[in-house]
This record gives structure tokens, C-alpha cells and sequence, in this order.
């Protein structure tokens, strides 16, 4: 009797939305790969990939191609499970991120009022972060399978990083979280877009700033890209993979990029929300033409994001070891905890 | 002691705070990088646009022929004598009866052979050469897979036949055309 009951359209509905992110997720990162050479080259006075196809638009076609028809070499010496349980991993938690993210108001289709987020968990935050440390074990699962020295020092290297610039996340991301006062995801757009409408970023600056360098630094992107430093300490924890492996490796980067800015997005620059400080209700439009305004303008902000990244990377060099940890623990978590005091202070005051 | 006045000294001041917390420095050199979206790019797209060389540029020899279309060359060697690189060799044969339509004077080069690889297109063969015979076109000799490649034979010296084969001839001759 319940198969009877439940609600098949909601499933389907889930089901059709799930695809679409995913597929979605996936092209962009995909392009983000065209994208990094393009702007790579731009910011180097060069033209980049234009061979392929009108203005090398089928490049990412062409390098995921050689990706996949590449001899795959197991190591003799790996342990074979693990080796392939690594990059899956990656791929997965990559992946997994994105269900928590509103990427849009509602929809009224089929007179059915279709929410585009995928799960709207009370504990949505928490979530990610809790799928994103599980990145880590794909690190170093990666690096410890490949029975090789480098790698593992690699991936203890890009764990350990990341665990660092976790603890500066959560603490500027506490902030925002004592301002909405709720760690549902759709709650915190919400409070974004209705009401005063002010977008998180404008009352907490340094909050975002210490979230933006950390999430730089969880994405292993430079300049704390130094578990691979593909330049100067071997190609880091995926050394030993290649063929689709390696790809999948390098794609979860990309994917893990897409998703940071589409959560820094959400948090704090007012996720779907079109403008800040106007009511975009009163505009007279169609609410469905309106939620799709609205997910076009959380695709334009993380595209913007993803394009920081990327000329953030074509900018600075790698950050030493030493460097990358005196900056997590002795400046960006002090600065995150003295912006997470004085918001506190300051709501205490508001409020009384 | 300071050879020149354009030396600065190397500033090894410790950090002050705000360099230590690298951002207004990252933000500067974003500045910077971001500019070069904006400039022109120098890139030639190779195969569709080709780079102009200039008039006197020194390429890859060519055998010329007189207006009749017979050879020019003589063999008398004084390209390969003139040739710093030692690049050249021929081998002369007397001009048989019956053969006045092919070369102009009684000895003509057999075999005339330029090794690529030692060229280093100064042009000495072309100041040497008293019959106007050999000249530095505008290309270059391109890539090849072997070093047998690079030994340029006669029949890939020899410019067009001018009777047989006009527009190609004048295309061969290029720019220096109005030289002679």
C-alpha cells in the first residue's frame, strides 16, 4: 500500500532534476577545462585552442578522447581495489555536492509546483561540507594505493592542506550561518532575497574573503595547488594513474571548482537572486520566467567565480609549504574567528 | 660598487602585516594580468597567415634559368669555394650537341647539391656566382623526417621553366625579380 501512495510525479520529478544537474555539472566542467586555456592564454597574449572545431570549441571533446583511449596502467605493485577505488571517489563526492544547492526559485509546471533543488535538507551546509572532507579520502586513497613515496607524501601534503583551510571555512562560514540563522540552504537564499534583500557578502566581506581563499585552497587550484604542483614536486598523488583515471582525477577538480562557486554564489552573493536590493517580484513577470531568470543569474555569478579561479591561477605563483600553513593557522583562522566574535557582538547588540 | 645607475638594491625588509596577508599585492598583480586581456596578440595563425618577409630576406636557394629557359649554371664552383659552410658540391659535364636548349654554356652542373643542414644562408654563393645562376629566395627550407631530406638535389633547386611553366616561374622568382 504505500508503493500506492507515494508520490510517483515527486520521484520523477526528483529524478528528471537530478539528471539535469548532473549533466549540467558536467559540460561545465568540461568547459571549464576550454575555458582555463583560453583565459590562460588570453592573460599570456596568446590565442589559445582554436584548432578544433570553430574557435577550438570541440577541444574538451578531443582531449577527454585521448583521455579515454590512453593505455590504462595499473601498477603492479598498487593494491588494484583501492587504486581504482581512489579516483571514483573523487568523482563522486565531486558530484554529490551539487543535490543540496538551490539553483532556482520554483517552478508551476503540470499545475505542480516544481522546486529546482534537489534536496532541501535542514542540515543542508553541513552536508557539503560534510561530502567535501570526504574528498580527502579520494586524495589519499589515491596517493596511498599508488604504492609510491611521492604520492603518498602528495596526498598527505594536499590532505592535510585541506583539513587546514576546512576549520578557517567553517569559522568564517559561522558568521553567515548566526545572520540567517538557519543551515538550510534554501533558507539562507531566502533570507537573501526576501526582506531588507541584502546579499550576504555586503555584511560580511571579510567572512567571504577568508571563504574564497579557503575555497581555493580546497579545490587544490592555485595558489595552493601544491598536492599536484604538476611543475616542480612530480605530478603529486596522481602520479601513477593515466588513461580515464587521471582523467577522472582532473575532472572532479573541475566539477569540485563549479560547485565551490556556485556555493559561494548561494552563501553569499544572493544564490538565485537576480539584483540585490530590489524586490524582483515586483517586476510583473511570469514566476516561472522568473526562476528561470533567477538560475541564469546564479549561473552567471559562478561562471564569474569560475573565472576568478581561473585568472587567479594564470596570476600568482604556487604558495611555499610553510607559507600555505603560516596562512591558514596563524592568519586566516584568527581573521575568521575575530570576524565570527564581532558579527556575534553585533547581532547581540541589534537584537538585544 | 654600482656599474650603471639602473641597479636597485634588493629590499629584504621583513613583511610588514598587510604584505603579510599577501592580498593587496595578489589584487595588484591581478590588476596587471588582467590588462592582457585587452592586448593585441602578437600570434601569426601559421598555415592560413604566413609572416612577410623583408626584401632582402635570405631563404632557400633557387637555380635560375635565362629568358630562354635554358640553365644558367656553368659549374665552375666558386659558389661551393665562396661557401663558409662548405654546403655545396657539383659535379660539371660538357654540354653534348643538340642539348643548346637546355643549357646556356658549354659546361652545365650535372649534379648540384646543397645540404640544408650546413646552409647558413649567408649568401656568398649568390656574390660569388658570375652567371647570375644562383640565388636566396624568400622561403625556408621546411621541416622534414630525415637528414637525407635536407640534401636539396638539382630538380628541387632548379626554378620553373619560364617558357613551360610561366606563372610559376614568376612566382619562383618572387621579389627578386626586379634585381637583375
Amino acid at each position: 500500500m504505500y508503493l500506492l501512495t507515494m508520490d510517483w510525479w515527486l520521484v520523477l520529478e526528483k529524478a528528471i532534476l537530478v539528471a539535469f544537474i548532473v549533466t549540467i555539472s558536467l559540460v561545465i566542467a568540461m568547459y571549464t577545462t576550454y575555458a582555463e586555456r583560453k583565459v590562460a592564454a588570453w592573460l599570456q597574449d596568446r590565442r589559445g585552442p582554436n584548432r578544433a572545431g570553430p574557435f577550438g570549441l570541440f577541444q574538451p571533446l578531443a582531449d577527454g578522447g585521448k583521455l579515454f583511449f590512453k593505455e590504462e596502467i595499473i601498477p603492479v605493485s598498487s593494491s588494484r581495489f583501492l587504486f581504482i577505488l581512489g579516483p571514483s571517489l573523487a568523482m563522486i563526492t565531486a558530484l554529490l555536492t551539487s543535490a543540496v544547492i538551490p539553483w532556482g526559485g520554483h517552478l508551476h509546471l503540470f499545475n505542480r509546483d516544481v522546486s529546482m533543488q534537489i534536496a532541501d535538507v535542514n542540515i543542508g551546509i553541513l552536508y557539503i561540507f560534510g561530502v567535501v572532507s570526504l574528498g580527502v579520502y579520494g586524495i589519499m586513497i589515491g596517493g596511498w594505493a599508488s604504492n609510491n613515496k611521492f604520492s603518498l607524501l602528495a596526498a598527505i601534503r594536499g590532505a592535510s592542506q585541506m583539513i587546514s583551510y576546512e576549520l578557517a571555512m567553517g569559522l568564517a562560514l559561522i558568521a553567515v550561518l548566526m545572520l540567517t540563522g538557519s543551515l538550510q540552504m534554501s533558507r539562507i537564499v531566502g533570507s537573501q532575497v526576501e526582506g531588507s534583500n541584502y546579499w550576504n557578502v555586503i555584511l560580511q566581506p571579510v567572512g567571504f574573503i577568508v571563504f574564497f581563499v579557503c575555497a581555493l585552497a580546497e579545490c587544490n587550484r592555485t595558489p595552493f595547488d601544491l598536492a599536484e604542483a604538476e611543475n616542480e614536486l612530480n605530478f603529486g598523488y596522481h602520479q601513477e594513474y593515466s588513461s580515464m583515471k587521471l582523467g577522472f582525477y582532473l575532472f572532479a577538480e573541475y566539477i569540485n571548482m563549479f560547485i565551490s562557486s556556485a556555493v559561494m554564489s548561494t552563501l553569499y552573493f544572493g544564490g538565485y537572486d537576480i539584483l540585490p536590493f530590489v524586490d524582483e517580484t515586483k517586476w510583473g513577470l511570469d514566476p516561472n520566467l522568473l526562476s528561470i531568470l533567477g538560475f541564469a543569474a546564479l549561473m552567471a555569478k559562478t561562471f564569474f567565480f569560475l573565472f576568478v579561479f581561473i585568472w587567479i591561477r594564470w596570476t600568482i605563483p604556487r604558495f611555499r609549504y610553510d607559507q600555505l600553513m603560516n596562512l591558514g593557522w596563524k592568519r586566516l583562522i584568527p581573521l575568521a574567528l575575530v570576524n565570527m566574535l564581532i558579527t556575534a557582538a553585533l547581532i547581540l547588540w541589534l537584537k538585544k | 660598487m654600482a656599474l650603471t645607475n639602473r641597479s636597485i638594491q634588493v629590499d629584504r625588509k621583513p613583511m610588514t602585516w598587510l604584505e603579510s596577508i599577501y592580498l593587496w599585492n595578489i589584487v595588484k598583480g591581478m590588476a596587471i594580468t588582467f590588462s592582457h586581456l585587452f592586448k593585441r596578440r602578437p600570434t601569426i595563425s601559421y598555415p592560413e597567415q604566413t609572416r612577410s618577409f623583408s626584401k632582402v630576406f635570405r631563404g632557400l636557394h633557387v637555380l635560375n634559368r635565362d629568358e630562354e629557359g635554358r640553365e644558367r649554371c656553368t659549374a665552375c664552383g666558386l659558389c661551393a669555394v665562396a661557401c663558409p659552410a662548405e654546403a655545396i658540391t657539383m659535379e660539371a659535364a660538357e654540354r653534348l650537341p643538340g642539348e643548346e636548349g637546355l643549357y646556356r654554356e658549354e659546361k652545365y652542373a650535372a649534379r648540384y647539391e646543397i645540404n640544408m643542414l650546413r646552409c647558413i644562408f649567408c649568401g656568398l654563393c649568390e656574390e660569388a656566382c658570375p652567371k647570375d645562376a644562383i640565388y636566396l629566395s624568400q622561403t625556408f627550407a621546411p621541416a622534414n623526417y630525415g637528414r637525407s631530406g635536407f640534401i636539396y638535389k638539382k630538380n628541387d633547386l632548379l626554378i620553373p621553366n619560364p617558357l613551360t611553366e610561366p606563372e610559376a616561374y614568376q612566382k619562383a622568382l618572387g621579389e627578386k625579380a626586379s634585381k637583375n
